[in-house]
């Protein structure tokens, strides 16, 4: 790796945290438990990581590797997102 | 597809999050926040299908199809009072992914050579050592993560005993471990094999262990939003690993929710997050202060469901405090029927949820919702503490620490300085509860002996309905 790609890189993370940060402070207490959801979906993006070694060339230990992350990461994406649309759907005004 | 326009394609995703976890900041926007991220993840599995990356499909869809199954099983069938094990048993399968990703990445064989080799016979690339660094983050957050969750999973679904299993060397345990750990990353840097980082996974999955199994059930919520954040970090790291944008990106906004609600958790309970992680109140330290007997001795006054139906009637505000206990009795549906019945007699009704009720930050507002109690009558501590003196009668039910006086005014008190939801400041309260028995600071409270306080003695939704049913009859 490039020291001109690890330095981008790490201005993109740092970067992400303070959005992270920013974002996330205007969320009200109500929907926290959506919120950790939510978010935990989204860290489900490592299904990325996991479908780039799982089709990957790379030989059969890391395929299969792979193919596992593949299973635990598309449960984590999808549970995720579908059980607090399932929350967030509950939530009504009086 | 070039790689440019995948490239853009993460870029795309990445920005859908932003713009998700943005709309979260409104109940009114926040299915469609959710959507957006959903939308965004789909964007950035189809960029990843498309790319040259990869290869062969077949065994793709093995594991996609697997995944998909599990996943909508879980989220359609789980209860709500079950969505603090769901979510820790999700943050364990993102922190294993991302570990696996790391692994597979490091046992890769590319172009023939096995990539530990072309790591280590590149001296003059001293940036082998990032992806090295990369690949142990991954592999070290991520294994102690899915450990960790599993067995805050058991703890929350009582498979394991929910109270601190107080051992005297736990911290010298998790040192130890931790040391091990970045020993072991260490040598894997300098040294790039294989077998060191099975081995380092190895001590990290025991590190997940033993960091989490002396962690009492009440400090729970601030495990799972640690998790969460690890789980987020993990994936940052392997982002790192595939010099991946889209996992940099969402790995950090996951790790930056998670550390917020960690604090806001802490805060809430007046505790450092060392404090909670390395022992403390319900954690073997002897309470001191006067006993239980001391406190109640002839001043516990007890009523009926009657009665409380007869001073609910004259009152015109009326604010329900609801903790753990309400969901254990499943009595949050009586907590609805009687808050329209209330309403309906032109009472004013709003519920004060304190920041840890629940097992896991928001729960308690779940359930309430889904109990179809307008979030608009859920309010916050801060909100809802300068309204008691305003307030005829306050119900608490399933909550006892969260409006413990003493936090406010006895200093040596073991939950001193923890903020409270301040009932005690109502013209009456009644404590619906089926015994006197302590919360899990396990401290006597003197609210329940007060003189404005009524104990209603009885199970959480029996209780309600008859106060129900009180209040039908005239």
């Amino acid at each position: 790796m490039p020291v001109e790609v690890l330095i981008l890189l790490i201005s993109v993370f740092v970067l992400a945290i303070f959005v992270g940060f920013e974002v996330i402070t205007k969320i009200p207490p109500t929907l926290h438990t959506p919120l950790m959801s939510g978010s935990n979906a989204i860290s489900g993006i490592t299904i990325v990581g996991a479908l780039t070694a799982a089709g990957s060339d790379w030989g059969t230990l890391s395929v299969v590797l792979g193919v596992v992350a593949v299973t635990f990461a598309t449960t984590n994406v999808v549970g995720g997102f579908m059980v607090t649309h399932r929350m967030l759907s509950m939530f009504r005004k009086s | 597809m070039s790689e440019s326009i995948i490239r853009i394609a993460y870029l795309v995703a990445a920005v859908l999050f932003i713009f998700g976890l943005k709309g979260l900041t409104h109940p009114k926007t926040a299915v469609r926040g959710n959507l957006m991220g959903a939308t965004g993840m789909l964007i950035a599995v189809v960029a990843v299908l498309v790319s040259r990356e990869i290869v062969s499909y077949g065994q793709l869809a093995i594991g996609l199809g697997a995944g998909v199954v599990l996943g909508s099983l879980l989220a359609v069938k789980i209860q709500m009072t079950a969505m603090p094990q769901l979510v820790a048993v999700f943050n364990g399968f993102g922190g294993i992914a991302s570990a696996l990703v790391a692994a597979a990445s490091y046992e890769s064989i590319r172009g023939g050579t096995p990539f530990v080799e072309v790591l280590a016979a590149d001296p003059s690339d001293t940036l082998a050592a990032t992806t090295s660094v990369s690949v142990a983050a991954a592999g070290l957050v991520g294994a102690v993560t899915f450990t960790g969750s599993l067995v805050a999973f058991s703890k929350l679904q009582e498979l394991i005993k929910g109270k601190p299993r107080w051992v005297p060397s736990g911290r010298v345990v998790n040192g130890a471990l931790l040391a091990a750990a970045v020993a072991l990353a260490v040598i894997m840097v300098v040294n790039p094999s294989t077998t060191v980082f099975w081995a380092m996974i190895a001590v990290a999955a025991a590190l997940g262990l033993s960091l989490v199994l002396p962690i009492g059930g009440a400090d729970m919520p601030v495990v799972i939003a640690l998790l969460n954040s690890y789980s987020g970090l993990a994936a940052a790291a392997a982002g790192f690993v595939l010099q991946n944008t889209a996992l940099i990106i969402s790995g950090s906004l996951v790790g930056s929710s998670g550390l917020i609600l960690t604090m806001i958790m802490c805060k809430a309970m007046n505790r450092s997050l060392a404090n909670v992680l390395f022992g403390g109140v319900g954690g073997g330290a002897k309470v001191e202060g006067p006993s239980a007997d001391e406190v109640y001795a002839g001043k516990i006054k007890s009523t009926s469901s009657e009665e409380v139906g007869m001073m609910l009637e004259s009152a015109s505000r009326v604010v329900i405090v609801p903790g753990y206990g309400m969901a254990v009795a499943q009595a949050q549906h009586a907590v609805r029927d009687l808050m329209n019945l209330l309403q309906e007699r032109g009472t004013e009704v709003e519920f004060a949820i304190h920041p840890v009720a629940g097992r896991m930050p928001g729960h308690m507002n779940v359930l309430l919702a889904e109990s179809d109690v307008p979030y608009d009558h859920l309010k916050e501590m801060e909100v809802a503490n300068p309204t008691f003196p305003q307030t005829d009668v306050a119900i608490v039910i399933g909550a006892n620490d969260v409006v413990n006086p003493d936090a406010r005014e006895v200093p040596d008190s073991p939950i001193a300085g923890m903020p409270i939801i301040e009932v005690d400041k109502a013209r009456t309260v009644v404590v619906i509860k089926r015994s006197l028995s302590p919360g899990f600071a396990g401290v006597p409270n003197p609210l329940f002996a007060a003189d404005n306080t009524m104990m209603l003695f009885g199970h959480g939704k029996e209780a309600i309905l008859d106060i129900v049913g009180a209040l039908k009859e005239d």
